[in-house]
């Protein structure tokens, strides 16, 4: 006999898997925004060393589709002998992703700042790291903000692929609720009403942000 | 013909350039430079844009890279590779920038405590008062707590001046200060300039204000193709111009 | 350990391969000619359409914009045949692929239309000309100009997000690498390789777009 399901049921389930979205997502803009500070600053230090590193790897990363990046962590960490959980491989994959993606657009923010401001900094005998923090970065930060928050929603959209590797996050969850309900309409609705839900407040700030920065530039 | 300066003994000169060679790729700007200047010296710097002038001004704090050639300020040589001499030696040299390059971020008053307080660990109440004794000194007492874009050009000005003078530099660079400035505004700036100099501050400035030139300076020199091309008390060369390229250059500016 | 590689077992398959790039770029050419089509008429209808169709228009843009685009898929090729709506892998693919680069298109063409000057419009209305003809031949073409590199950058990320089509049997590139994979057991041989066709792809389009903008979408 097939157990009946109410939406209340499917709701429930689908929330519950939406918070391994939100924590995924967590983990992987964290994670992608320390590793993307670090290529950031190795890139700025010393253009002419990690220039091109750095050129690559943002090429990698934005030239391949997501998918095969969750695909190649998954099986690259158990072809090298590494049983690591879903998490990890899952994890690793997200944040180079974010990585990359974030290093470029604060590059595109520092790059911004004058050179004036660095050399001003320089001539005042400030060492890089001090231009840096104290005169370049605050600076930088303003305008990094509202495309930083903009795309967190593009790395809880790109958790959903980690459902393929079988991260039971929302968008799997929705799979395997489909698959037992036979309601795959009601549940991939619902599945992108949540994701909806999650992303349309974090654009609307984003936009508010830029719009406010906008305002103060001019 | 050795100028008075030029016979100055070594341990005399506070900024010491002996055959400097700066290129661009396979363009050399400065072919070979000697420039010795004494403490207190005021030095303005003339010549026709791309003569290499203010590039020779930024080797000496080494905001640009020579290829050839020695540089020493105040007994501290320049050494590109080690951060630790680059760092005293900065603090020996104050700059000036045409475009004023203060920070947007801080107000008048942490624009002017930024260094002190970072590379001479000056605590916060010392690095105020000294703030605010040379805001007065610039004659913005009363922009403290201002952001920079609040003031005009020629206060920016003086504020990035103030903010040079709170490392107590040896010399102070000064690059076209005054050519980002609505006319009516130089004056000011020229007025602090010119205080400096008769407080004995060691001078060397890039400047298109050639009656600035003959006033303040003690020594004029002309570069032409990234040579000193002449060199000379202010009187002599502007009242007797020895090569062509200087007279050409000095009628230029008649005009 | 030492980890042997033997790609030599993957690129065996080529002919698999080579169908797996022809679906990939035969449905991004689609989404491209499609999506852009239907962008600049939604695009219009936001900027100088009437209320009743703007709405509905911004609704469509903000729901695919803040939805990931496998749900997207899912919901076309799982969800409708509970309406009665049976597709074809191929066809919800193409379908999905369409809708989601209509969507960031549209609000990027309308970007650029908002950002032409009044002056511009009222100059050529003028000149007696219609509004059609006014919209094609003097709003456009400059937005155009102006977006066309961020549109090129979003039909590259179409591009590779088009590998999720694999995931409901669509015979595109990810597909075959899942099933050389299955066939040879060279997994990741398989999907690095798939990888490095990806990035040839995105290089390729990005290239080949960069060239083809200026003289066929918005050229004289």
């Amino acid at each position: 006999m097939m157990p009946q399901f109410s939406y209340w049921d499917i709701l429930r389930n689908l929330i519950y898997a939406g918070e391994l979205t939100v924590m995924l997502s967590l983990i992987a803009f964290i994670g992608g925004g320390i590793v993307g500070m670090v290529l950031l600053l190795a890139r700025v230090w010393r253009p002419q060393v990690f220039g091109s590193v750095f050129n690559i790897y943002v090429q990698l990363f934005q030239g391949t589709p997501l998918l095969m990046q969750l695909f190649l962590s998954y099986f690259g960490l158990r072809l090298f002998g590494i049983e690591v959980s879903v998490w990890v491989s899952a994890g690793l994959a997200l944040t180079l992703y974010t990585s990359a993606f974030l290093a470029e657009i604060w590059r595109g923010c520092v790059a911004s700042i004058p050179k004036g401001q660095w050399e001003a900094g320089a001539s005042l005998a400030l060492s890089f790291g001090e231009q840096m923090r104290y005169v370049v970065a605050p600076q930088a930060m303003r305008i990094a903000i509202p495309p930083t928050v903009g795309f967190l929603v593009q790395v809880i959209k790109g958790t959903a692929l980690a459902s393929v590797i079988g991260f039971a996050e929302l968008t799997r969850a929705g799979n395997m609720i489909a698959n037992v309900t036979y309601q795959p309409f009601t549940v991939f609705a619902t599945v992108g009403l949540l994701y909806f839900c999650l992303c349309y407040p974090i654009s609307l700030t984003a936009r508010y942000l830029e719009r406010k920065t906008n305002a103060v530039r001019r | 013909m050795p100028s008075a300066a030029e016979a100055t003994a070594p341990h005399k000169r506070i900024v010491d350039i002996n055959a400097l060679r700066k290129s661009y790729g396979d363009n050399e700007v400065l072919k070979g430079i000697d420039l010795h200047v004494r403490p207190g010296e005021v030095v303005a710097i003339i010549g026709k844009s791309g003569s290499g002038k203010s590039t020779l001004l930024r080797c000496i704090n080494g905001l640009e890279e020579f290829q050839d050639g020695g540089l020493v300020v105040d007994g501290k040589p320049l050494l590109y590779d080690n951060a630790s001499a680059m760092r005293a030696l900065r603090q020996s040299v104050g700059m000036i920038f045409q475009s004023f390059n203060l920070f947007p971020h801080l107000s008048v008053g942490r624009n002017i405590m930024l260094a002190p307080s970072l590379v001479k660990k000056r605590d916060k109440t010392a690095a105020r008062v000294q703030a605010e004794a040379l805001l007065e000194r610039v004659g913005l007492e009363d922009k403290f707590d201002a952001m920079p874009e609040q003031l005009s050009g020629g206060q920016q000005q003086r504020v990035a001046i103030a903010r040079a003078l709170a490392m107590d530099p040896k010399v102070l660079l000064c690059d076209e200060i005054t050519s980002a400035l609505d006319p009516e505004l130089v004056g000011e700036v020229l007025g602090v300039v010119e205080g400096l100099a008769k407080e004995g501050m060691t001078l060397l400035m890039v400047t298109h204000e050639m009656r600035f030139a003959r006033k303040v300076s003690d020594r004029v020199v002309f570069m032409h193709q990234g040579r000193v091309h002449e060199m000379g008390p202010p009187a002599e060369l502007f009242g007797n111009p020895q090569t062509a390229e200087l007279r050409q250059f000095l009628s230029s500016l008649q005009e | 350990m030492t980890v042997q590689l033997d790609f030599l077992a993957v690129l065996h398959y080529w002919p698999m391969l080579l169908t797996g790039v022809a679906w990939t770029l035969a449905l991004t050419v689609l989404a491209i000619v499609v999506g852009l089509a239907l962008s600049v008429t939604f695009a219009w209808v936001r900027v100088e359409g009437p209320r009743w169709a703007a709405i509905p228009v911004a609704a469509y843009v903000e729901l695919l914009r803040n939805t990931p685009f496998i749900v997207q898929l899912y919901f076309i090729f799982f969800g409708l045949p509970e309406l009665g709506l049976r597709l074809s892998p191929v066809l919800a693919s193409a379908i999905a692929l369409v809708l989601n680069l209509g969507a960031y298109s549209t609000e990027i063409i309308r970007a650029g239309l908002s950002a032409t000057p009044k002056g511009q419009t009222e100059a050529a209305l003028s000149l007696a000309l219609t509004r059609y003809q006014v919209f094609t031949r003097v709003v456009l073409p400059p937005a155009m100009q102006k977006v066309w590199p961020s549109l090129v950058s979003q039909i590259i990320i179409v591009m590779l997000g088009s590998a999720v089509c694999g995931q409901i049997a669509t015979e595109e590139l990810n597909y075959a690498a899942n099933v050389i994979s299955a066939n040879t057991f060279h997994t990741f041989e398989s999907y690095i390789i798939a990888t490095v066709i990806y990035l040839a792809l995105a290089i390729l389009i990005r290239r080949l777009l960069n060239w083809a903008g200026p003289r066929l979408i918005f050229g004289g």
